[in-house]
């Protein structure tokens, strides 16, 4: 045997290319985002077959929900200032940033907590009430799982775990957090500002 | 550093040690070879087959003759519904999941899939949602409104009891395991292929089950979405289906059907995928028009989601719907046909070998058509407006499922088995399996075309005599147990096979692709080293030469027995998505506990919600919880370069 069939060496771990665990978090994103399509689907569609008004109480109040969503995109900024800075090797920024994603992804919550308890209507209030309270309870739900990744690569990143040449647990877990805030973009363009528009 | 060595027993010997699976009950728990979770999924999924085949034979014994009280119309709606769902879910899919799991990493050149403990994980909750599902027949209350469990009769003011609940929680379940699952497979086309296994030299079956997996992905999160409204309108009294407060019960079937017609490809795709496999080596000749068969694999897994409406065309939508969506219908024809006609095609040009697994293959042919042709028959509105709902659709969805999906898995099963035993089936047994399950299979369903057509309402508990529909429906009953005993008959030389059948050898009908290189049953690490893939049919070069297809002359032959062979740990190659370069040297992970504990307390999770037990609930979230971190928490990798 003396030609070769690849006339290189192969390295060992992913230095080019995309790594299994990538793709297992972009096939993960495409199914939740499916996921939160069928919600939205199930909405518009008992939206456009509603003989009441829909929302039942009228539109829902921006004063929240709208500096809400301006909080989760800036959690989205900070956390890939954050992981840019691993890329360059600075673990420093990474973990600064990863703590600023966390408590902005926290606040976000807990404003969505006191918006769920501003509400007049209830899950149990007619469709709309019940869609209101399962999609955002699904998208709160992500960002608690967001939040969860987030503090276990907080403690990986603070043992050290993330080098500028290997981080896909960063990458990963900023993939999700970036899916979960755009998600919600959909989420209060479906429910907050659709029924405005017509 | 890009030197070959010839194999000498040093690797060998390591590959073993590193490969294996520790002995005793940690091993069995924690093991993530593909061929061993392989070979359960397809245990597991005929158990299931065995299971709702049983439930079947109940109801036509029943169905036998008019006026028949042996059940009462509560336990006959348990039982078709159990039917239903144990054959579509627990059955039809994991069936062609346990053919892939085995077979694709020894297809693909590879030691493993993408992603074993998730591979582990698909397995151990597809278990455990069975065992759910099957608690509610345990306790009496099994679901009860048919497989696609229409509102309102599955809301809590009609449903009272806890059947329903089981329904929508089991699929859930099910639905996260075949996810998962799905993913894997997606992982493993796009990096775990042997260098130069490229998109066009890619095996029909791997195309099938590829496509399989992407509708999955897109189509499943539909019926999430529908069972997860139904678990929280009967639980918690909210409203999504209920008319009187602004919900409607056609949203369930809207998300129902999103599913439910992509579903019917993802589990055939991947048995017409297999076919495509056994034609070609029993016909002796590459398959006919492989890269139109690969695109309308493709193609009929896309047009999928766009006809899912034909099944609601009673429901009184508008016209301009129901319009696209039969067009649309008749449509997803187009590359059905084409798939048949190269299935006929490397028949005709090529010369059969009537072997067993080429018996079934061809009966496949024949029921796809005939279930074809009364798919597209009901496609047409007016047609299906004087059909739906009775047994003709019964008989149609019968001939299309058993006739795609279990002919193509027995045939399949008499084709692989030998690799995965080392042992050949009994050919003359085999032939008498496969006439007496086309034989019964006909006789049993094609009599329900003309009850449907005589007017028999679909899941009526009994008839009265004065129906006339008696005749058709005794022969319906005595084809279906004769059906019966063709399943009994492959069972049977199953365990004939496993002690007295002949060694197969690596290579026992001559087949081209790699997963006949090696031993059979295949060694731990599969390859001892990494093959290097040429053409479509590597095995097949040395008859073929320059005309193997997929060959590049220039590029030389494939090389099975010579190349690297990465022995210094759980190690395979990462290669690129289109052209399967290899990119790196992957570190696969070791046995694990934490995909079974992981399905364990998803089980308790499940439990407690059905039961309103939720403290159970909150500790099997926990245990979710923990199980992920322990599985996650990162492992010190080995760095350096292989050649």
């Amino acid at each position: 045997m003396t030609t070769t069939a690849y006339d290189r060496t192969i390295p060992l771990g992913v230095h080019e290319g995309r790594a299994p665990g990538w793709w297992a978090m972009v096939w993960t994103i495409a199914t939740e985002a499916a996921l939160f399509a069928f919600l939205l689907f199930s909405f518009f569609y008992l939206g456009s077959q509603s003989r009441s008004a829909w929302p039942p109480s009228g539109p829902l109040a921006l004063k929240l929900s709208l500096p809400n969503t301006i909080i989760l995109i800036v959690s989205s900024i900070a956390y890939a200032w954050g992981e840019r800075g691993i890329r360059a090797g600075n673990r420093a920024r990474l973990r600064a940033g990863l703590a600023i994603a966390f408590i902005l992804g926290l606040v976000f919550i807990i404003i969505q907590g006191i918006e769920w308890s501003n509400q007049p209507f209830g899950p149990r209030d007619g469709a709309f009430g019940s869609l209101f309270y399962t999609i955002t309870g699904f998208h709160g739900a992500h960002v608690v799982v967001g939040l969860l990744m987030n503090l276990l690569v907080q403690i990986w990143a603070a043992r050290g775990t993330f080098t500028r040449e290997s981080h896909l647990a960063v990458t990963c877990a900023g993939m999700y957090w970036h899916f979960v805030d755009i998600v919600w973009l959909f989420v209060f363009a479906s429910l907050y500002i659709s029924p405005r528009l017509g | 550093m890009a030197t070959i060595a010839p194999i000498s027993t040093a690797p060998i010997e390591r590959l073993h040690e590193t490969w294996e699976s520790r002995p005793g009950l940690y091993g069995v728990l924690a093991t993530v070879d593909h061929k061993t979770i392989g070979k359960r999924y397809l245990v597991t999924a005929v158990i299931f087959l065995i299971i709702g085949g049983i439930e079947a034979l109940i109801m036509r014994v029943q169905l036998a003759h008019a006026d028949t009280h042996l059940l009462s119309p509560e336990a006959y709606n348990q039982l078709f519904s159990m039917h239903g769902i144990t054959m579509m879910f627990w059955y039809a899919s994991p069936i062609l999941s346990g053919f892939s799991n085995y077979i694709w990493p020894l297809m693909l050149g590879s030691r493993d899939m993408a992603y074993p403990r998730v591979n582990a994980l698909s397995y151990w909750t597809f278990l455990a949602s069975g065992i759910f599902i099957y608690t509610a027949l345990c306790i009496g209350q099994a679901p009860n409104d048919g497989w696609f469990g229409y509102a309102p009769v599955s809301l809590q003011p009609y449903n009272p009891g806890l059947n329903m609940d089981f329904y929508a929680l089991g699929l859930i379940f099910l639905t996260a395991s075949t996810t998962v699952r799905a993913i894997n497979f997606i992982g493993t086309v796009m990096k775990m292929r042997a260098p130069g296994l490229s998109l066009n030299r890619l095996p029909i079956f791997v195309y099938g089950t590829m496509t399989a997996s992407f509708a999955a992905i897109f189509a499943l999160p539909a019926l999430t979405a529908g069972c997860v409204f139904l678990y929280l309108e009967r639980q918690f009294h909210m409203h999504f289906f209920d008319a009187a407060q602004g919900g409607s019960p056609l949203l369930w079937q809207h998300l129902f059907w999103i599913l439910g017609h992509p579903w019917v490809y993802i589990i055939v795709l991947p048995a017409m995928g297999m076919v495509s496999e056994m034609i070609p080596t029993f016909c002796r000749r590459p398959l006919v028009g492989y890269p139109y068969v690969a695109l309308s694999t493709i193609a009929t897994g896309l047009i999928g989601f766009g006809v899912w409406v034909h099944h609601m065309f009673a429901t009184g939508l508008p016209a301009v719907s129901m319009s696209f969506f039969s067009g649309a219908s008749f449509l997803i024809t187009i590359p059905s046909a084409i798939a048949v006609f190269a299935w006929i095609a490397t028949m005709w040009l090529g010369k059969p070998v009537w072997k067993t697994p080429l018996l079934f293959a061809a009966g496949f042919v024949v029921l796809f058509v005939i279930g074809g042709v009364s798919g597209v028959v009901t496609a047409a509105v007016p047609f299906d407006w004087q059909v739906t709902d009775t047994y003709f659709v019964v008989a149609h969805i019968h001939y299309v499922l058993i006739g795609i999906n279990v002919f193509p898995v027995i045939g399949a099963f008499y084709y692989w088995i030998p690799k995965m035993t080392g042992r050949m089936m009994n050919e003359t047994l085999g032939k008498w399996n496969f006439w007496t399950m086309f034989i019964g299979f006909n006789l049993g369903f094609f009599p329900m075309h003309i009850a449907g057509l005589l007017g028999m309402p679909r899941r009526v508990y009994t008839y009265p005599a004065s129906s006339g529909w008696g005749t058709v429906n005794l022969i319906t009953t005595i084809g279906a147990f004769l059906f019966a005993i063709g399943v009994l008959l492959f069972v049977i030389n199953f365990f004939v096979s496993r002690r007295k059948g002949a060694f197969a050898g690596s290579n026992p009908w001559d087949a081209g692709t790699l997963e006949w290189a090696m031993e059979s049953p295949p060694p731990p690490y599969n390859f001892a080293v990494i093959p290097i893939v040429r053409s479509r049919l590597p095995l097949w070069e040395d008859q073929l030469g320059d005309e193997t297809p997929g060959i590049i002359p220039a590029e030389g032959r494939s090389h099975i027995t010579e190349g690297a062979a990465l022995a210094e740990g759980r190690e395979t190659f990462g290669t690129s998505p289109l052209e399967a370069e290899p990119l790196h040297v992957l570190h696969m992970p070791e046995d694990s506990l934490f995909p079974f504990l992981l399905a364990i307390a998803m089980l308790a999770t499940a439990y407690g919600l059905v039961f309103s037990q939720w403290w159970l609930a909150i500790l099997g979230g926990v245990g979710m919880l923990a199980c992920l971190v322990g599985w996650l928490w990162p492992r010190h990798l080995a760095t350096g370069e292989r050649a």
